[in-house]
């Protein structure tokens, strides 16, 4: 394919793959700029040091109490469950959100009645899953304030929010799903690493 | 009519963007003949773009506070992705705009792109340039290494130099007594809105009045005066796009490979482009043992220190240095040559260019050197060759023994 | 045509001159073997960074994490090369307060991240081998490129005692060449290997990407390369029209 421009032959179909050869480099060229100028803006060296997994020593915490630790700078709690607690789990899933935590807000190796690895230690996010305030713990079985058939739990403040022992959401509240159940793993009886899923190697030099 | 030209036809209605595209590229005729210097125009807006984008990526991690800003930048070296990339590239591409600032001025001395009727062109562009010293000199602060510390301190001081006002008009600049916190939050909204702004709206202006009068060429004459009768367009005009924006690919391919060749193996640049001392925090009871400024300043520099004080004041050196660069604005006006290009100027002009240039890089020397007796006559008699230069062109260029200029562009 | 050419050549002569005429030093330095790529050397100098130096000097701009680039495991860090932080995604802090600092050596000790950057290699090389006995001074030390330098001689156990020769230069007296009065525990050349180390270490400290940095330039200027070629010759099949 040829035409004639100011009195000679061009080859219409040389330029048009010359063009198209130039346009591919110089998109890989403003490619190669932009890609270090998007991934700049992933969490530098420092917040992922901030943000590595937290060790936490749990050989203190007596049964029935809430420790709480700060991972990538929100409130975690463990709760080390005592065996009456844990009785109460199972009876009252009818008046619960998502009993079977069917919701993906928790690691698979959680997904189960206690949702947690061992069934004593609870390890949740403790943010609430409706706007983010904190709740607190009411541990009292039958509190004053929330009623006498309650179980012990979480109270959210802001907006009235309830949760069981298993961080398990009840039905009517604001809050639309359980607490989140962040990856963790129990390194020994007595320390617990929050952040890292078991079997998983541990993560924190990635990236340096 | 394809979905393609009907959404243009439908913008076009509300917004000329085929007539933009046709005046400024595809029927911008530009002459035939340019050659190597006239790579640097395109360059430096390439180099403003780097400017730009990299200065808004290093904004997200610096931090302008006295106590923080000079580990920001380390931090920005060493634990933000790529940092390291972002800042070599904004470090390299600062003093890569002053090279290609001054041979786009240059060029603009061997053809007389200054000549009537492209005065205005030059005014912006020394506005252009007067306003990238003044960012690169707010930028060079951020660091808050010692060299940037003891470089603002000197630079504002010249301004104490002013009589009656001038110690109130430096703590005034300063915000404080000394080079301070309040100091570099200021440097640093100069350095990231103002100057930007102003820089953007420079070059834009710049660049209509360029187009408006059409480039000037290798041969100083202009291609308008021959037009194809049937089409207007100049007989020695080509359009900008294709002709010139894929040369102009090439020339930015072939200045990449220089930029990535420092910024890749000496982003210090021998301690050219990153000064040694400047890895050491800003101590305000230190100061290093010799302070030089960034090589693009060093020829106003070396000016500055050639004039002697008088009446126990600094004050002329600073005049002589502000002088020095208001001079270029003249330029249209001192030159009364019959020809533009050097190529049909006399021997006198292209004497004169010749010692203008090595006074001008001979400066630039002597200012990166500590002042001795010696150093201080020969920048004396450079800085005497530089005023000259532009003081006694309206009578060496009228009396200069010009070829006559052809009537079509050559080559 | 020829002017210009004339021109051009000063424009590239005059900054080699510059080049060649900066740094006056007074004292001579002595070239520093840095190998920014030889691993070994590099962990060695890890080891005598955080032996010898990070007691008094902070690196708080360098993670321990970064160490890994050096082909260490997070075990090996934190088992050897970890003795003042808890994670190893801490910097390297120093326990000394600045005012302490000031108390004991009349001035802080600077930060050392980027001291290769500032004071340059050579510098630091001659610098830490540069150590003799001068009783007039409080610490009993001096140096031979730093006069009248606050910091002790901290690897004295090493490099042993050296004492200063004297010559004479006009009024003054000038220290020639440094002997060995009292030897340490090793001998000078595996002293100076052991400095070469560390020094080599500190620029690689100055600097952590400058390995991947010139790494990645190769890389860039091929591309380069090619976009040049295929630039090239769109330019020349376009400017048919115009020849």
């Amino acid at each position: 394919m040829s035409q004639e421009v100011e009195g000679h032959q061009v080859d219409v179909r040389k330029r048009k793959f010359l063009i198209a050869a130039t346009s591919a480099v110089g998109g890989v060229a403003v490619a190669g700029v932009a890609i270090p100028l998007v991934v700049s803006m992933q969490p530098s060296a420092r917040a992922r040091a901030a943000g590595a997994p937290v060790e936490v020593d749990i050989s203190k915490v007596e049964p029935g109490m809430l420790l709480t630790v700060e991972w990538r700078g929100k409130p975690v709690w463990i709760v080390n469950r005592t065996p009456e607690m844990l009785d109460l789990l199972g009876k009252h899933d009818d008046k619960l959100a998502d009993p079977k935590s069917d919701m993906p807000q928790q690691p698979d190796y959680c997904k189960n009645p206690t949702r947690s690895i061992k069934p004593e230690y609870l390890v949740a996010v403790g943010i609430c899953t409706h706007l983010g305030c904190s709740p607190t713990y009411r541990k009292e079985i039958g509190a004053a304030d929330l009623g006498a058939d309650w179980p012990g739990g979480f109270f959210c403040p802001c907006h009235g929010s309830r949760f069981d022992l298993a961080a398990r959401v009840y039905k009517g509240v604001p809050a639309p799903t359980n607490l989140v159940i962040p990856p963790h793993q129990f390194v020994s009886d007595a320390k617990l690493l929050i952040g890292v899923d078991p079997q998983q190697k541990d993560h924190r030099l990635q990236g340096s | 009519m394809s979905a393609m030209q009907k959404l243009m036809g439908w913008i076009d209605d509300r917004f000329p963007l085929t007539a933009t595209y046709k005046a400024h590229l595809s029927e911008y005729y530009a002459p035939k003949n340019f050659n190597f210097w006239y790579f640097f125009g395109s360059l430096a807006l390439l180099v403003l773009v780097i400017q730009i984008v990299t200065g808004i990526f290093l904004t997200m991690n610096y931090k302008p506070d006295s106590e923080l800003a000079f580990l920001s930048v380390e931090y920005i070296m060493r634990d933000v992705e790529w940092g390291w990339l972002i800042r070599y590239m904004h470090s390299t591409g600062a003093s890569m705009f002053f090279v290609v600032v001054y041979l786009h001025m240059f060029r603009g001395l061997m053809y007389g792109s200054y000549r009537k009727p492209r005065e205005l062109i030059w005014i912006f562009g020394v506005l252009i340039y007067l306003a990238l010293m003044a960012e690169a000199f707010l930028g060079y602060l951020l660091p808050w290494g010692q060299m940037s510390y003891w470089g603002a301190q000197v630079i504002v001081n010249l301004f104490a130099a002013v009589p009656f006002i001038g110690e109130d008009l430096s703590i005034w600049i300063r915000g404080d007594y000394v080079i301070s916190d309040a100091t570099l939050n200021r440097f640093f909204a100069f350095h990231v809105i103002a100057l930007p702004l102003v820089l953007i709206a420079l070059v834009v202006v710049h660049l209509v009045a360029l187009h408006e009068v059409g480039s000037n060429n290798p041969d100083g004459v202009e291609i308008k005066k021959h037009k194809d009768p049937k089409t207007g367009i100049p007989l020695d005009g080509i359009p900008f796009h294709p002709y010139y924006t894929v040369k102009d690919i090439v020339g930015v391919v072939v200045f990449l490979m220089v930029f990535s060749a420092i910024l890749f193996f000496a982003p210090a640049m021998g301690g050219y482009f990153l000064e040694a001392a400047n890895f050491v925090p800003a101590d305000p009871l230190k100061t290093p043992e010799h302070i030089a400024p960034l090589w693009y300043f060093t020829p106003f520099y070396a000016i500055l220190r050639a004039v002697p004080p008088m009446f126990g004041s600094q004050f002329p050196g600073v005049v002589a240095m502000g002088l020095s660069i208001v001079l270029l604005f003249f330029l249209p006006w001192l030159d009364r040559s019959k020809v533009k290009s050097i190529r049909y100027r006399g021997p006198i002009y292209k004497i004169a260019l010749a010692l203008f240039i090595v006074a001008f890089i001979g400066l630039g020397y002597l200012g990166l050197l500590p002042a001795t007796p010696i150093a201080t006559i020969f920048a004396q008699v450079f800085s005497v060759i530089y005023f000259l230069f532009f003081l006694l062109m309206p009578w060496y260029t009228s009396i200069d023994k010009t070829k006559p200029e052809p009537e079509r562009v050559t080559g | 045509m020829k002017r210009m050419k004339n021109l051009l050549f000063l424009l590239a002569v005059v900054p080699a001159i510059a080049l060649a005429a900066g740094g006056g030093h007074s004292v001579p330095l002595d070239k520093a073997p840095v190998n920014p790529g030889d691993m070994e050397s590099l962990q060695r100098g890890a080891r005598m960074f955080v032996n010898f130096c990070l007691n008094c000097h902070s690196a708080a701009a360098m993670r321990y994490s970064r160490l890994a680039d050096l082909g260490l495991t997070e075990e090996q860090i934190k088992a050897n090369l970890m003795f003042a932080a808890e994670k190893p995604g801490e910097t390297m802090k120093v326990g000394m307060t600045k005012s302490d600092g000031k108390v004991f050596f009349g001035a802080t000790p600077p930060d050392l991240s980027v001291i290769a950057r500032s004071r340059g290699a050579d510098w630091l090389y001659t610098y830490l081998r540069g150590f003799y006995r001068d009783d007039s001074r409080a610490t009993g030390w001096n140096n031979t490129v730093f006069d009248k330098v606050g910091m002790p001689h901290v690897m004295w156990s090493l490099q042993g005692e050296m004492v200063p020769v004297y010559r004479k230069e006009g009024e003054h007296e000038v220290v020639e060449r440094l002997v060995l009065a009292k030897p340490g525990s090793v001998t000078l050349a595996e002293y100076d290997s052991m400095v070469g180390d560390l020094v080599n270490y500190l620029v690689w400290m100055g600097e952590p990407a400058q390995v991947q940095r010139k790494q990645l330039g190769v890389a860039v200027l091929i591309f380069l390369g090619i976009f040049f070629v295929v630039a090239y010759y769109l330019k020349k099949e376009y400017w048919k029209d115009v020849h």
